[in-house]
């Protein structure tokens, strides 16, 4: 009897692994297949729509993303790189000096200041956009994509939460031994916290550098239908509204494998980093 | 009731009398508010009263060069060993009262009715004056009396604290001490130094966030749009025109046609965060659940492969969908197609109803690996033993599930969910480059529609509306688009009350740490 039950539990087991399994295969085919297709079409000498792989393959897309004139492909990506670049460095700064005062600094405003931008975060971004755009214009920011990196850091210090989670798990008797030892909260700051906070810092940097890659609203507004301010995102969303989407689809393809790659590359690098900041990000908001 | 008597209710008579209970809290709440409400009020009088007894102190109490900082800021600190710190002082206060005068003054004059000189007044063709170079720009009026006002408060603020540090330098000379300028840049480094890293955060936000909203906000009450467009019209205080249009009390047929198009973008809006947010919450976490799972092998095949959707950029996957599901030239349909599955192309984006599904689905495909690996983190902070007690005593994984697993991740992640949700709300990347909120409405109510309504869709969220106004390429409409800005800020404000008011973890913000 007891041996039965023993076997019918594991039958009940193994059915149950096996149910996994037939679901975790299915779910991978699901996600994985649009980016084989895609990978597959950036290959293609034409679109042909029903077609999974390509009839003739060729390189050519490639080549003729970096070459076309009406979609100047590579001035988008040295535009959104540059963007990138810059907004990870100098935002990354910021945030971590606002989640710094807020997690380990006590002032009389502090609660109040929490409040503030936790209620200015509530309006929708794009709402101030026109003022925005006009504020540029008048710094003379408006046509250049510096403009697009001054919103980007103006706006770094809302985003603090993250860090500040981190933040608030650094032992404070470490500030205090610190301090007994004669340095000031400056010194502690960038000597003390920081070096620990290396996964803060990664994680900060991979988030804003990889956020200019896929903004589509400010870009495309600040851009004003200026082809040599657009960055990848709206580029490509160019490429494949006018009409012409089925022509250059192939050349769009290509175009989402080359912007792809790159992130993808940094994604594994730090993979371990990306993981500790979704999870701590989630329980500390 | 006491507890006791409590739990001895049937489950359902627990429900009732929660429900009942409720009801009848309401009015010992308003009741609880108004026994309150003296006492708020002393507290609120006091607090604004505050600074002007402090002020009157100061005067009376002050020695000649704090009174003199009444009137130029900085002076009492100048002649305290505070030189460099005085000047600043000083040096702002001019800044701020050439501005104020110059640009502040006449701005706020004319911003009763937004400048009096249009173009259609003001031609004159005799060269170099040719054109509209000298009429009157509503919307400078506008933006420069808003940073006015911003620095008027800061003057306030800084006259006020100049004041204050004046009267403490002048009790610490009373007592023979003094206080230098480089004790204060010492306590820059020390208690003040929440200053040096909050500086540049705080110029960022309130030249970028602070001045922009102030402005929008004041938008939604004029009738800013292609019509009254800088530099060649002048615009104007309509009241609460805009609010008028956006609700529908017109009182024409068009108004019902505005409303019943608002109605329905506001209510796909609060669904679709809704579905978006939880739907990948709980996927993701039965999907963590599974890999996680004692005896699964390859669990870091699994993930690396959901983590590989997460790394390509989300516009990418997104433009790729919205092709792959195009009606015509899609390659699902054609490819459905050719294995015989389907006769007709699938109208995955181009009929209303589908096309809310496919987002929704397709927004599945983006964020369930998101959720998965968020959720396999917490998931294995969850104590083993109370999984081993619970097997001990007989519960099946269904239950495990409901009363461990669950409670414990919605306790931990109500902040993420809090802020998917809200995220959810501005989603605009997902709907605008999968459908570009497509397809447009033709009849609302029955209705035919026959007003602009900004190429409005059936999948448009509140926020891509309003993108779509203050981008038409025909008719652009800031006020009506200000207007639908502040109802997305009403919407995230009352959905996050409801969550804030009942995480414990976010009210407790110091005992996290």
């Amino acid at each position: 009897m007891a041996k039965e039950r023993m076997r019918s539990k594991k039958g009940v087991e193994f059915t149950s692994k096996l149910l996994i399994y037939i679901i975790l295969v299915i779910m991978s085919i699901i996600w994985l297949i649009p980016f084989v297709y895609l990978l597959s079409q950036s290959f293609a000498s034409q679109y042909v729509s029903g077609n999974f792989f390509p009839e003739e393959w060729t390189f050519q897309n490639y080549i003729n993303l970096f070459t076309d004139t009406i979609y100047p492909f590579g001035r988008w990506y040295l535009n959104t790189l540059a963007i990138a670049i810059i907004t990870a460095i100098l935002q990354t700064v910021i945030q971590l000096m606002t989640a710094y005062s807020f997690s380990r600094l006590r002032f009389k405003t502090r609660k109040a200041y929490m409040k503030l931008i936790l209620i200015l975060g509530m309006f929708p971004s794009f709402l101030g956009m026109i003022v925005t755009y006009f504020i540029l214009d008048m710094i003379g920011l408006e046509s250049s994509i510096f403009g697009l990196i001054l919103i980007y850091i103006a706006g770094s210090g809302m985003g603090y939460y993250v860090a500040k989670g981190f933040f608030d798990t650094i032992p404070r008797s470490l500030d205090e031994a610190a301090m007994i030892d004669g340095a000031n909260k400056n010194t502690i700051f960038w000597k003390v916290i920081l070096p620990l906070s290396k996964p803060i810092v990664v994680y900060t940097v991979l988030m804003s550098f990889t956020a200019p890659w896929g903004d589509y609203m400010m870009a495309s507004y600040l851009a004003q239908g200026k082809q040599e301010l657009f960055n990848v995102a709206v580029g490509l969303q160019q490429m494949m509204t006018k009409g012409n989407d089925v022509r250059y689809f192939p050349q769009f393809c290509a175009g989402g494998v080359v912007v792809s790659v790159g992130i993808m590359a940094l994604f594994f690098w730090l993979q371990k980093y990306y993981v500790e900041g979704v999870t701590g990000g989630a329980v500390k908001g | 009731m006491s507890t006791i008597e409590y739990l001895s209710l049937s489950k359902p008579k627990r429900a009732l009398y929660k429900i009942g209970s409720f009801f009848a809290n309401i009015p010992l709440g308003i009741g609880r508010f108004f026994k309150k409400l003296p006492r708020y009020l002393l507290k609120f009088i006091k607090k604004i009263g505050n600074p002007f007894v402090n002020l009157y102190k100061w005067l009376i109490n002050g020695d000649l060069f704090t009174r003199f900082s009444f009137i130029f800021m900085g002076f009492g600190q100048i002649f305290r060993g505070q030189k460099i710190r005085g000047f600043l002082n000083f040096i702002y206060e001019i800044v701020a009262i050439l501005f104020i005068v110059f640009i502040g003054a006449p701005n706020f004059a004319a911003l009763p009715t937004f400048g009096s000189v249009g173009s259609a007044q003001y031609e004159i063709d005799v060269p170099p004056f040719v054109g509209y170079k000298f009429n009157d720009d509503s919307f400078k009026i506008l933006l420069y009396s808003v940073v006015a006002i911003l620095i008027i408060v800061i003057l306030v603020f800084l006259w006020y604290t100049s004041i204050r540090d004046s009267y403490e330098l002048q009790k610490l000379k009373y007592i023979g001490k003094s206080k230098s300028d480089r004790e204060t840049i010492k306590d820059l480094g020390g208690k003040e130094y929440h200053k040096v890293l909050l500086a540049i955060p705080t110029v960022g936000i309130a030249c970028f966030t602070v001045i922009p909203i102030i402005f929008m906000i004041l938008i939604a009450f004029t009738n800013y749009n292609t019509n009254h467009m800088q530099p060649k019209e002048l615009f104007d205080w309509i009241g609460l025109g805009n609010f008028q249009q956006l609700l529908g009390l017109t009182g024409d047929s068009s108004g019902s046609q505005f409303v019943g198009v608002f109605l329905q973008i506001l209510l796909w809006t609060i669904i679709w965060a809704f579905f978006a947010t939880f739907t990948n919450y709980f996927l993701g976490m039965i999907v963590a659940i599974m890999i996680n799972k004692k005896g699964i092998k390859l669990k870091k095949v699994w993930r690396t492969i959901l983590i590989t959707t997460i790394a390509v950029p989300q516009f990418v996957s997104l433009l790729l969908m919205s092709k792959i599901l195009n009606t015509n030239t899609g390659a699902l349909n054609n490819i459905l197609m050719q294995l015989g599955v389907i006769e007709q192309g699938i109208r995955w984006l181009d009929d209303g109803i589908i096309a809310k599904f496919t987002i929704i689905i397709v927004n599945m495909w983006i964020g369930i690996p998101y959720t998965m690996l968020m959720c396999t983190g917490i998931l294995m902070n969850i104590p083993e033993d109370l999984y081993e007690s619970a097997k001990i005593d007989g519960a099946s994984p269904y239950k495990m599930y409901m009363k461990i697993t669950l409670p414990y991740m919605l306790f931990v992640t109500t902040p993420y969910l809090i802020s998917t949700f809200v995220g959810n709300i501005n989603n605009f990347n997902v709907i605008y480059l999968l459908s570009s909120g497509g397809p447009l409405f033709t009849n609302v109510n029955g209705q035919m529609i026959t007003i602009d309504v900004f190429g409005a869709g059936q999948t448009d969220l509140l926020i891509t509306w309003l993108y779509k106004m203050s981008m038409g390429q025909v008719f652009k409409d800031y006020g009506v688009s200000s207007v639908i800005g502040i109802v997305v800020f009403v919407i995230v404000a009352f959905f996050s009350l409801i969550f804030y008011s009942r995480s414990k973890s976010v009210q407790n913000e110091e005992e996290f740490q």
